[in-house]
């Protein structure tokens, strides 16, 4: 099948007066249509700025350094702005972590989705009203035609993404690109959202890229995992595989360090030391300062993604 | 170390109440005919945290759990009920200032919480000069303390020359930690303070709190609204919504069988790594306005069991029979009527 996204080598780079700064180094991803595809990693692992260079989001300086971005069998990387604003939304939709954010303030919420359905889709203005007010009921909205004319403002946290969420799908979109959709959230209303999203993206048939920093979210709604470091796809595998069966020594650390609700730890794995600044990449593998398991090898050649177990895993430890 | 607070125990809550008072302005009250607004932050908390223990506050924002945290700390005064360390009140401003140097408190952000403009050293010398208790301490005894401190929190005593900016967030909490404990606490209020950290680096976090208490034999008040954290690091844990406290029992007991129907939704709602494939429960509602709270119990209207009596009374805070026979203290008319069934959950 062909992958509804494939991402090949991406490379996002910001120019300095010190240097070029490589944030995404060579990322290759795919998604098949359907699929949820998590992305973890820890902040500045590049995790966004991948997702940000997908839709076309980077903001300048930084910008596509290599690589390419293709939709379907087409390339979107390297389209002009007036084109990738047409996929943005029609192709791709988006959410992300601050629903506030993603809103605009001073117009009502339907005022937003019908703008939204009407930029994208060819329908009138009273069509436009009754496809915003069954997307608002779909999300969980109570009451949707009072609703219809309120700001985001009148709106609680949990109630504010549901309005992203409807957003993103008012143009039925084939992939959603979702950045940290439940993080700003309490616990319960994130596992809501978290159904909702995963309820939606079936019924609707979307693939989605879900970016977070919370593997829990990630073990309860990607098929796939991809785990980034330093701007760096180091593992990518089956979610149960990634999870319980890690193969590289970032993804096994980073496991154990998630304290759990079920077992009993007395002491959390420790993956000694911090990710490195983006100015200070180390040469080989960019893990090998803090694994474990470093050999010579690993200070001098970068290690890529390789067959193993039931993962792909960039760490040299595979072929010794 | 586990321990239910044999002998007295080192803090004290006896009905802990503060309201804010968030009313419009006495001109538009009286133009536009709008009433007062009150907000009950805490609203009745007995709470009784042992010498030694780590004591887990957990809830959703808006509980009132870092409210709890400034009035034990004294950031804020009760408007009703009793505080008191070791014994001794310390809700009233005469009495506090020598029984305070035995309390710090850890914030959440590692970013707002220290000086940029001080270097490292001076940050975590200042609770020393303030709490000198008159005489000065010499400036090498000072130099000597601090880089202990630092290694002591596992970073290099040559850091104190540094600035804040020149540290990661986990670096940071660890400044933050030693600046606490340069005046020899015996009991840290830390509020969610992994919560600004990537997962691995409040790996380390934890890790270092659990040896500090270890070593230096400290009581934690530790407030955090992640389940997971709090199961790993409290011998007791305290569950806290709209003010109030309803349920409260040692870690274990709490994860396993938990009483409150709040309680279970909570633990439902925490994703589950292990991938037993249970459907999370997804819960109704949301947390209502804590200006105009619900009547009786506060949870009523997401309650699946709450009846007449629910919406009506306020349920009190009261040892209940749970599983094996062991008491759990809950705030439930339902779980005290017997009408909640019983229920073990995959986290024993």
């Amino acid at each position: 099948m062909t992958p509804l996204l494939a991402v090949d080598r991406l490379r996002v780079e910001f120019p300095t007066r010190h240097g070029t700064l490589v944030a995404v180094d060579g990322v290759s991803l795919s998604i098949a249509p359907g699929e949820v595809l998590g992305v973890v990693g820890e902040s500045g692992a590049g995790k966004s700025l991948t997702g940000a260079a997908i839709i076309g989001l980077i903001d300048p300086p930084g910008r596509i350094g290599a690589g390419e971005v293709r939709l379907g069998d087409r390339r979107i990387d390297n389209l002009a702005p007036e084109e990738m604003r047409r996929v943005r939304g029609r192709e791709i939709g988006a959410v992300f972590q601050d629903p506030l954010t993603s809103l605009n303030p001073l117009y009502t919420i339907g005022r937003q989705l019908v703008e939204t359905i009407t930029t994208h889709l060819d329908l009138s203005m009273r069509a436009a009203r009754r496809r915003a007010l069954d997307l608002l009921g779909e999300v969980g909205i109570p009451a949707p035609e009072r609703r219809f004319h309120h700001y985001p403002h009148q709106f609680s946290g949990g109630m504010r993404q549901r309005v992203v969420i409807a957003l993103a799908l008012a143009a039925q979109p084939k992939l959603i690109i979702a950045d940290e959709p439940t993080t700003a959230l309490d616990v319960s209303i994130q596992a809501q959202i978290i159904a909702l999203l995963k309820r939606l993206c079936r019924e609707h048939g979307a693939a989605v890229m879900l970016i977070t920093h919370d593997m829990g979210v990630i073990a309860e709604t990607a098929d796939r995992v991809a785990v980034m470091y330093a701007g760096r796809v180091v593992e990518v595998g089956p979610v149960a595989d990634v999870i319980h069966r890690p193969q590289h020594p970032y993804s096994k650390g980073l496991m154990g360090s998630i304290p759990s609700i079920v077992a009993e730890r007395e002491e959390l794995a420790q993956i000694e030391g911090v990710m490195p600044r983006l100015d200070a990449i180390p040469p080989g593998c960019a893990f090998h300062p803090r694994c474990p398991c470093a050999f010579d090898r690993c200070k001098k050649e970068r290690p890529e993604l390789m067959n193993a177990g039931a993962t792909r895993s960039a760490c040299w430890l595979v072929v010794q | 170390m586990k321990g239910s607070g044999n002998g007295r125990a080192l803090v004290e809550l006896v009905d802990v109440a503060k309201t804010f008072d968030v009313s419009p302005p006495l001109l538009n009250r009286l133009l536009e005919g709008k009433s007062r607004a009150l907000l009950r932050a805490v609203n009745g908390v007995d709470m009784a945290i042992a010498r030694g223990e780590t004591f887990g506050l957990v809830g959703e924002s808006g509980c009132g759990k870092s409210t709890v945290a400034r009035l034990i700390v004294g950031l804020y005064r009760p408007t009703r009920g009793q505080i008191r360390y070791d014994g001794k009140r310390i809700d009233n401003l005469g009495a506090a200032p020598a029984l305070r140097r035995n309390m710090q408190m850890i914030f959440q952000d590692p970013y707002a919480s220290l000086n940029p403009r001080w270097r490292v050293a001076e940050i975590i010398a200042e609770p020393l000069r303030t709490h000198a208790n008159g005489d000065a301490l010499a400036k090498k005894d000072i130099e000597e303390r601090v880089g202990g401190l630092l290694r002591q929190v596992g970073l290099a005593p040559a850091d104190g020359e540094k600035y804040p900016h020149q540290f990661s967030g986990g670096q940071r909490q660890r400044i933050s930690i030693a600046r606490a404990l340069a005046g020899r606490p015996a009991f840290l209020v830390c509020d969610e303070p992994t919560s600004a950290l990537d997962v691995s680096v409040q790996a380390q976090v934890l890790n270092l709190m659990r040896k500090l208490q270890r070593d230096m034999g400290l009581t934690y008040l530790f407030i955090s609204h992640n389940l997971a954290v709090v199961h790993h690091i409290a011998d007791r844990v305290a569950v806290m919504y709209l003010g109030r406290v309803v349920e409260q029992a040692p870690t274990k007991r709490l994860f396993g069988f938990p009483q409150h129907p709040y309680t279970r939704m909570l633990l439902d709602a925490v994703p589950d790594l292990e991938l037993s494939g249970k459907a999370r429960t997804a819960v109704a509602g949301e947390v209502p306005n804590p200006l105009s709270p619900p009547r009786g119990c506060a949870f009523h209207p997401r309650c699946p069991y709450a009846n007449e009596r629910c919406r009506n009374e306020i349920p009190k805070l009261k040892p209940a029979r749970g599983w094996g026979g062991e008491m759990t203290d809950v705030a439930c008319h339902g779980v005290e009527e017997g009408r909640i069934p019983a229920r073990m959950t995959l986290h024993a």
